[in-house]
């Protein structure tokens, strides 16, 4: 019991002293997402999550009618990839998944890139990049 | 004793000979009830798989067509609306709905000789189809009687209460529909052609009684409940037109009953109408197809449905009436003028007809009525007879120009009716229940708050 109290306390001090993790989000078309998916696989990135989210930039939409009703559809289907990386990888990821994502026109999405304060793995508590 | 030998042998052959081969007439006799009993059996056939088939007009077909085109939070109240017909206006029909249109009274509705469906057994009913059982005709008017008040739904979908839905349908087919059907098809009705009405108006399969009724209805209940909380500045899309294409479809086969079947009999008339049915609505499908292409710049699946709906509803006053050239003519006009009306002519009024029950059924049906006084002919419709038997001429192409204004004269008293009598019962329903749910109930959407249950649970 108590040596693994020792241990929690060692591994949250070692967390601290590497604050080194970076949050990648990148909206991107839905079709290119095998694509990023591939591109990251191959350079051994193999944990994300994607979410189905809607929404434009300075794209616009499209119109669709109904019976003579007509709709301005500006919020797009896009998809979100949000991924956490040790901060020395961080460049090489953003620029996979730029080159993945791209079909060069206007609606081809963004990357926003966060600091990570602090990543636990819920199963056994790991933390910091150890977590990831 | 030789005599007598003989006289033993020759009495038992004679009475041999009396009772093996029946004279002419018992053969003859028996023939012709075999003869009727085998028309029986094929009308009788044809009438309760055509009497199924409209009921599936209803449900699913309509159900499903309307489902689709509201929005998510009222596709179970939309279905709701066809498929609590399909039970409620049953029971009204059982207890006194088939007497009032179907026996025969004053000119405008009938009498209570079949109360509680009294003397509706298997003998026929020679008025109205000879070789079926009057229990299959009642119960074939029945799925008419059934999906003209669902037909209304389309116009006050995503708004109304369901209890006053219910109220509201119950009295508007004593106040509409009876009538109506009786004038039109009932014996003695006024506009009876076929059974001594003054004003002879041709309408095979209800393009008056159903279409006319239940679209002119629709507008005037669209009109009265008003339009939808945010019409005009949130999107009404369609939820799933995939459900309203299935349910397009299987209007489409549902309606071969609808119009086939009024034919009475499995006859050639029927097969006459089966065909004009089915090429009347290809010519509306594509009608309206290429005027939305044109205006619009893309031709849309829900367009194609929806000429096709207005392809039936044009041709089914005329399709028991009209060569298959014509069909194809007052298809391809109904597909065009609907999809006029549905587009340029309700956004410059800006009512909230929902779904188009008006401007799909209400102007398709005039159309075709006024359609079929043209196009009526005699060689595909024998029945109008002289009183020694001599087949009369129909329509503007059998030389009966009047028979147009006929027609006409028959949609304007079928609209009269229809706005009147709508007005009448929404006051009494406004009265008595409310029509329209609250606005929080409104925006909740009519599933949860009419009805406590969500059509989609997809996280269940």
């Amino acid at each position: 019991m108590s040596a693994c109290m020792v241990k929690k306390v060692i591994i949250s001090m070692r967390s601290q002293d590497q604050l080194t993790m970076k949050k990648i989000e990148a909206i991107i078309q839905p079709h290119k997402l095998e694509d990023v998916k591939e591109a990251l696989k191959s350079i051994g990135v193999d944990g994300m999550t994607i979410s189905e989210v809607r929404g434009h930039g300075r794209q616009k939409g499209h119109k669709e009618v109904y019976r003579g009703m007509e709709y301005q559809v500006d919020l797009l289907p896009k998809v979100k990839i949000e991924l956490v990386v040790p901060d020395q990888r961080s460049a090489e990821v953003i620029q996979t998944v730029v080159n993945s994502a791209r079909t060069g026109k206007i609606g081809d999405g963004k990357v926003f890139v966060f600091d990570v304060a602090e990543a636990i793995r819920i199963r056994n508590e790991d933390r910091g990049d150890g977590a990831l | 004793m030789p005599q007598r030998l003989w006289l033993a042998l020759f009495v038992p052959m004679l009475a041999l000979a009396q009772a093996a081969p029946p004279t002419a007439e018992t053969r003859i006799a028996n023939l012709e009830t075999a003869v009727k009993s085998a028309q029986s059996a094929g009308d009788n056939a044809w009438m309760l798989v055509s009497a199924a088939l409209v009921l599936m007009m209803t449900g699913p077909g309509l159900a499903l067509f309307y489902g689709g085109l509201v929005r998510r939070k009222n596709v179970l109240g939309t279905m709701m609306h066809s498929f609590v017909l399909m039970a409620l206006v049953t029971v009204i029909w059982a207890i006194v709905g088939y007497s009032l249109a179907f026996g025969e009274g004053m000119p405008i509705l009938g009498d209570l000789r079949y109360l509680f469906l009294n003397g509706v057994g298997s003998a026929p009913n020679p008025d109205y189809a000879g070789t079926i059982p009057q229990q299959t005709f009642m119960v074939y008017q029945l799925m008419f009687a059934i999906i003209t008040p669902a037909l209304i739904s389309g116009a006050f979908a995503e708004r109304m209460k369901f209890s006053a839905m219910l109220l509201f349908t119950t009295l508007w087919m004593f106040v509409v529909y009876f009538p109506l059907a009786h004038m039109v098809w009932g014996k003695g009705g006024l506009l009876n052609a076929f059974l001594g009405g003054k004003i002879p108006c041709f309408d095979f399969a209800g393009g008056t009684v159903v279409h006319i009724s239940s679209g002119v209805s629709a507008l005037i209940c669209a009109l009265y409940l008003g339009r939808r909380q945010g019409y005009g500045i949130e999107s009404m899309k369609p939820h799933n037109i995939v459900i309203s294409v299935i349910g397009a479809c299987l209007l489409w086969v549902g309606w071969f009953g609808f119009n086939a079947g009024s034919a009475l009999g499995a006859s050639s008339l029927a097969t006459s109408a089966f065909v004009a049915t089915h090429f009347a609505t290809a010519a509306a499908v594509l009608g309206w197809m290429l005027a939305e292409w044109i205006r619009n710049g893309k031709p849309s699946v829900l367009g194609a449905i929806s000429g096709a709906v207005a392809g039936l509803v044009a041709i089914t006053p005329a399709s028991g009436f009209v060569k298959p050239f014509p069909a194809l003519l007052i298809g391809f006009l109904a597909g065009i003028v609907c999809f006029l009306m549905v587009t340029v002519v309700k956004s410059r009024f800006s009512y909230d007809d929902s779904l188009d029950a008006f401007g799909v059924h209400g102007i398709g049906g005039t159309l075709g009525a006024l359609l079929t006084g043209v196009f009526a002919t005699s060689a595909v419709n024998d029945g109008l007879k002289d009183s020694s038997g001599k087949v009369l001429p129909l329509g503007l192409v059998d030389g009966q120009a009047g028979q147009v204004l006929n027609q006409a004269i028959a949609v304007l008293i079928s609209w009269g009716f229809a706005i009147v009598g709508t007005l009448i019962v929404l006051k009494i329903c406004d009265v008595v229940l409310g029509v329209r749910v609250s606005k929080e109930d409104e925006l909740e959407g009519l599933d949860v708050s009419m009805h406590g249950e969500e059509g989609y649970n997809f996280d269940a």
